[in-house]
């Protein structure tokens, strides 16, 4: 939902730029519609964030779509921990590394976790991993249960990776919301994931969400990346360095 | 050597001063997630208790205790002891009460200032309330120059900030615009890139340099990206106002910035040599931020506040025009909510305008922040009071490139009006000149405003 100022914007200008702009009086303060309507864009933003995973809706998403799910919880018992302590969102405790006894060896681990926006993965992430499995099915990959993790970072996918006995880990979740969005999906991929894997090592596909990525071209873009690092055996800059220097096409 | 205290029948210890000034610091999550804040609010009474009976001068010596950290080199040897003679004898708690003295005004303050070292003035504001934050920050007088004047008594002055996601000249310009036709602009026109090529950096210094030029605006620009671009920049002789650069307090948290002092030292040279501003103008600008070496593993076990002072040693060798804290930027693991950023935006400006910085603030949050636009609101009245030197300012708050909250143009016209607290006298005489700020004034549309304008192809 858009600000009602920028109804008023001049088709060129709102082609150039999003910026919360004047038009009209310039007064001492933002006229009260514009006011009320920042307002109302950062309680969507907080509720995004605050957020919890819907599991019913996920799982039976899942269901349908004939895919088994496990569920587990990072160090972070509750929101307000995981958003104060991003250490604990990234851990695993033994217990619920437990939860994933049996259901590996898997070529590629799929986790689905609330991140920063358990609205964006409640509301994208059911279609994007059903889309990710039949992709990865199709070419002979094998993936395991999807993994749902609530209070989530994105290197809790590390320890699920380790658990299944996965070589590739693909983890989407929701990304930091902002003033025009708070449901934007995010999907981080790593290949030979282990704890303490740096952020450079990762591939990263974002803002999929309804009016941005669609769902399918996320999942073929992070099948090329699959490939790619299942041939290279790395992923993260090198990755991209060596897709910039072989000139292969990245979708 | 540890330090220890007796509260009735319970002895607090503090095995060095890193910790001591880590258990005297007001809670913040940041140094929770370090695993160094106090247990509760005893302890860390008992930890200020313990700092206040500290003698100050104990705290002119290595206290990150990190072997070749050249940050803390700088501070000792940048460290005046004549000019710290007026306050030698005093502990860090008969500091407190001598800083707030009536006899202690912005002269005695300004000939202290050598002698003063980033874990003196970070002690003392651990045991200073937001009023004694205020109060004293606001005696300090620190005026610099480029072509606007900042920190004059009784003003205060803004940065525009016309981000832009895909760095796009015009929507760049529309921001630029849109600002100035509030008022906004007299501390700097400054964007941060979402890019860091070379090509790009030049193009939006042209692009800033068209604006200033064009309509004669007695401001400076900068293009924020890292200080090798500006380099190369300069080298290709574009038009580079000032050089901007992101420090932190250790040497290690600076390489995390891709950034050495002897790099900074060459950017303060070509930037001089390139000779673009008036004599004796001041030429950088830098900003620091409350776990910005934590988020590095750069803090060596020391607290976030007292690295943020460290910064701010980097920040005065090069006599910078502009210094800002992003107060809120870096997160809740670090700033969690409201109280935390405003009580850690008075520590940084008190401790910046403390140390001879032209502090100002960029008073913010992230959306995964306990806070909201009424605590900007709390933040800026107060800093106001502090006398800050400058805020940032952009459009409707909302930074679309960063995708932050920061104040809005509109927030500067509060603050004015509020406290009479009108920018800098050139570009004030500029904003009377044409009309803006006054009543009924004809002024043009963002339209009209972007056609006149000739900016440089893309």
């Amino acid at each position: 939902m858009k600000p009602p100022s920028r109804n008023a914007v001049p088709g060129d200008i709102a082609a150039i730029t999003e910026a919360r702009l004047t038009f009209g009086q310039r007064g001492r303060a933002l006229d009260t519609r514009a006011a009320l309507r920042f307002s109302l864009d950062h309680a969507r933003a907080r509720e995004a964030v605050m957020a919890e995973l819907d599991m019913a809706r996920i799982a039976g998403h899942l269901a349908e779509a004939g895919l088994e799910h496990r569920s587990v919880t990072s160090a972070a018992a509750t929101r307000d921990a995981y958003i104060r302590r991003p250490d604990l969102g990234r851990t695993l405790p033994g217990a619920e590394a437990e939860r994933l006894a049996g259901a590996g060896p898997v070529d590629v681990a799929i986790v689905l976790g609330d991140g920063l926006s358990g609205i964006a993965a409640n509301l994208a992430g059911p279609a994007f991993v059903t889309a990710l499995a039949t992709r990865l099915s199709a070419a002979g990959l094998s993936h395991g249960p999807v993994v749902i993790a609530a209070q989530a970072r994105v290197a809790l996918g590390d320890p699920v990776a380790m658990a299944l006995g996965a070589q590739t880990v693909v983890v989407a979740l929701g990304e930091r919301p902002g003033l025009s969005a708070a449901d934007s999906l995010g999907v981080y991929i790593t290949r030979a994931p282990r704890i303490g894997t740096p952020d450079s090592a990762r591939n990263c596909l974002s803002n999929i969400r309804e009016g941005g990525m669609d769902v399918e071209t996320a999942a073929d873009r992070a099948m090329a990346l699959i490939r790619t690092m299942r041939r290279i055996g790395t992923s993260g800059v090198a990755l991209s360095q060596h897709i910039a220097g072989a000139g292969l096409p990245e979708r | 050597m540890g330090y220890s205290i007796d509260l009735e029948e319970t002895r607090f210890g503090f095995p060095s001063l890193k910790t001591l000034l880590a258990k005297a610091s007001p809670e913040r999550s940041g140094d929770r997630l370090a695993g160094l804040a106090a247990d509760g609010p005893v302890e860390r009474l008992a930890a200020q208790l313990r700092l206040a009976d500290l003698p100050l001068s104990e705290l002119a010596q290595d206290v990150l205790e990190v072997d070749g950290d050249d940050v803390t080199a700088l501070i000792l040897e940048g460290w005046d002891r004549d000019a710290f003679a007026p306050v030698s004898h005093l502990t860090v708690g008969g500091f407190r009460d001598w800083l707030l003295a009536p006899e202690t005004d912005a002269d005695v303050l300004a000939a202290l200032t050598p002698g003063l070292t980033p874990e003196m003035v970070a002690a003392v504001s651990k045991i200073m309330r937001a009023q004694d934050l205020i109060a004293v920050a606001r005696k300090v007088r620190v005026i610099t120059r480029f072509r606007s004047t900042i920190g004059l008594p009784g003003r205060i002055s803004t940065r525009n900030q016309p981000n832009h996601p895909t760095d796009d000249s015009r929507g760049i310009a529309l921001s630029a615009l849109d600002g100035l036709l509030m008022g906004a602009g007299d501390a700097v026109i400054g964007v941060n890139p979402a890019t860091d090529t070379l090509e790009d950096y030049i193009r939006i210094c042209e692009v800033l340099e068209a604006i200033r030029t064009q309509l004669d605006i007695p401001t400076q620009h900068c293009c924020l990206g890292h200080v090798t671009t500006a380099i190369s920049a300069i080298e290709a002789r574009a038009p580079v106002d000032l050089v901007f650069q992101s420090v932190a307090g250790s040497t290690k948290a600076n390489d995390g910035f891709g950034v050495t002092l002897s790099m900074l030292d060459e950017a303060h040279e070509a930037i001089r040599a390139l000779g673009r501003a008036p004599v004796g103008a001041n030429l950088m600008y830098f900003e620091t931020g409350q776990g910005a070496a934590l988020s590095a593993d750069a803090h060596h076990g020391m607290d976030q506040q007292t690295m943020e002072a460290r910064a701010y040693a980097v920040a005065r060798r090069y006599s910078p025009l502009l210094v800002n804290t992003v107060v809120g930027f870096i997160g809740p693991e670090y700033l969690a909510d409201g109280k935390q950023i405003i009580r850690a935006g008075l520590e940084d400006h008190f401790c910046g305008k403390l140390l001879g910085l032209p502090m100002g603030v960029d008073i913010c949050y992230t959306n995964h922040s306990f806070a909201d636009q009424e605590d900007m609101d709390l933040l800026l009245t107060a800093l106001a009071a502090a006398g800050v030197s400058f805020v940032i300012t952009v459009p409707g708050a909302d930074d679309i490139m960063l995708n932050y909250q920061s104040l809005s143009f509109h927030d500067a016209q509060f603050i004015r009006e509020t406290l009479g607290h009108p920018p800098a006298p050139e570009f004030e005489a500029w904003m009377e000149a044409r009309g803006i700020g006054t009543p009924d004034a004809d002024l043009p549309s963002l339209e009209a405003a972007l056609g006149a304008l000739r900016l440089p192809a893309a």
